[in-house]
């Protein structure tokens, strides 16, 4: 515990002496808002399309910020720094966590601006739901920053990262139903979506925003989410404590 | 300080098995200033790796710093220091702060990395960001990081690579002063020869994943190609037969000895004797490339 409080502190430095890259770190999800938001006015049917927009947002910020992790450690990779840690008596999964827990910490900051901002738009929540909303989002941030530090370990270069976390967060995210329903589409498209593990925690964030606690999504999201995302921890672990091999 | 025997490590590379380092046996004793030599892909990284903890051997034992590389990599890791070929400090972060995080990992006191800071010249540069350092000073940063919990045992993997000719004698300091003022066993990995020669008591020529020799630079010097003596004489052609194995050039003649300066005397004493006048005489002391080249009919300077 200790090792991870070391490393999460090496990890959050560079980012309290920048705090501007928390925001500049929003500027995309405060465009899909501004921007592709009202457009969903007649689409969303009955009340305000935002209630129904931002949890996506969010939901979209936890699968593509955090999943480009991955490239802060490929410096480290490179440089020798992360040998240099390797040769200390720090635990493998604190060199992994501590890196994750600050990714986890930008990412509900930058949720929670989201949801600050958005209510100038008009979107309303209470704090008691956004906040349950957050530690959705913390959990599902984790797994999938676990996964890119796992991956970029493994890749060891920007050119072989960028293509498969492209490959992979886009269709996570066109199947899930972040910025159209799902239920516009053809059936077809529809059955796959429910396969995306991803579309339950989308529904289960707007169910949660919207304090709608009868949905089954409101537990079958958090469900997968905890699940996914224990997998990955698991597999990031597992591919830090093998570096050696 | 270290055992090791039948250390191996193979690769896969395509799918097809490559050994790195083919089964070496090790020892370094307590104090020792040890230097492993060879051309770039000898294996001397790989060996280095596998000790420092960083790769799993696929053959072979370890002791460590009175720690088994095998089944106690923690342990070890709490007694030595490395310092890889890269830089240790994370560009992003300021020096004092990487040094700071580094003695709370070991739990070394903190004031260590006020003392090593000041030691090693990094205090005006303390608050900076690693990135702006120069190349010598990230190195010494290098050396805090790697020395700030006083290692019995450090490593360090081609210490001077990349380093300008003026770092590169204040890098030596360094390392010498780690042994002479700090006590510790220092095990270094480098391809230059003149490196190898003025820092190491004692140096392990490896070529293709094995150890090919090993011994104090003269002793390699000397057991090898010996000295070679060069003599400008009145009579060359009689004088070569008073020295086994020379060569006729001119007025010159050349031929090798293990010791120059002990072969000398009585040799000038015989040609006086046999009344050929000598009328210049040179020795050059042999180079670890000589040594190279004899053990492995390759030049090191080749193989870098």
């Amino acid at each position: 515990m200790r090792d991870i409080g070391l490393m999460f502190l090496r990890a959050v430095r560079p980012t309290l002496r920048n705090p501007v890259m928390l925001i500049v770190g929003i500027s995309q999800p405060l465009l899909y808002l501004v921007l592709f938001g009202p457009l969903l006015n007649h689409v969303a049917g009955g009340g305000s399309s935002w209630q129904w927009f931002v949890p996506g947002v969010m939901v979209q910020m936890a699968l593509f910020g955090t999943s480009y992790a991955g490239f802060g450690l490929i410096p480290e990779i490179r440089s020798g720094a992360l040998e240099r840690l390797r040769v200390t008596p720090v635990s493998r999964t604190a060199l992994l966590l501590g890196r994750v827990l600050r990714d986890v910490v930008v990412l509900v900051v930058q949720c929670g601006l989201i949801a600050a901002l958005s209510t100038i738009l008009g979107f309303r929540g209470t704090i008691g739901q956004i906040l349950l909303g957050l530690v959705l989002m913390a959990v599902v941030g984790a797994g999938v920053g676990a996964a890119s530090y796992a991956l970029a370990l493994k890749l060891k270069q920007e050119y072989a990262l960028a293509p498969v976390l492209t490959s992979t967060m886009v269709p996570l995210m066109l199947l899930s139903g972040v910025l159209l329903p799902m239920s516009m589409g053809p059936a077809w498209l529809h059955d796959i979506a429910r396969i995306n593990p991803l579309s339950h925690v989308v529904d289960a964030e707007r169910a949660i925003i919207a304090g709608q606690w009868h949905d089954t999504a409101v537990w079958l999201g958090p469900l997968l989410g905890v699940a996914v995302t224990v997998v990955c921890v698991m597999w990031a672990v597992r591919t830090f404590r093998r570096l050696a091999d | 300080m270290i055992k090791a025997r039948g250390l191996a490590r193979t690769f896969s590379v395509r799918g097809r098995p490559v050994e790195a380092v083919a089964g070496i046996d090790l020892d370094v004793q307590p104090g020792e200033l040890v230097g492993f030599l060879g051309p770039n892909g000898a294996g001397k990284t790989t060996t280095l790796r596998m000790l420092a903890t960083l790769l799993r051997p696929t053959a072979g034992e370890a002791i460590v710093a009175g720690h088994d590389l095998r089944t106690d990599p923690a342990g070890v890791r709490r007694r030595i220091g490395y310092l890889g070929q890269g830089n240790g400090g994370g560009s992003d972060q300021r020096v004092r702060d990487e040094a700071i995080i580094q003695a709370k990992l070991y739990r070394a006191p903190l004031r260590r990395v006020t003392e090593l800071i000041e030691e090693f010249e990094l205090t005006d540069v303390a608050d900076r960001l690693v990135a702006t350092l120069s190349g010598g000073q990230k190195r010494r940063l290098d050396i805090v990081l790697g020395m700030i919990h006083q290692p019995e045992l450090i490593f360090l993997d081609e210490p001077s690579t990349g380093l300008d000719p003026q770092s590169r004698g204040n890098l030596w300091q360094h390392v010498r002063r780690l042994r002479d003022e700090h006590g510790a066993t220092v095990f270094l990995t480098t391809h230059y020869l003149d490196e190898a020669d003025a820092l190491c008591d004692r140096i392990l020529v490896i070529d293709h994943g094995r150890i090919v020799a090993e011994g104090t630079p003269d002793e390699l010097k000397s057991t090898v190609s010996g000295d070679l003596v060069s003599l400008t004489v009145s009579d060359p052609a009689r004088a070569a037969g008073h020295c086994p194995g020379a060569t006729v050039r001119g007025n010159q003649i050349d031929f090798r000895v293990p010791r120059g300066d002990t072969a000398l005397p009585g040799l000038l004493g015989d040609l006086a004797a046999a009344d050929i006048t000598v009328t210049s005489v040179q020795t050059h002391r042999p180079t670890l490339d000589d040594v190279f080249l004899t053990l492995t009919g390759r030049s090191l300077r080749d193989g870098s």
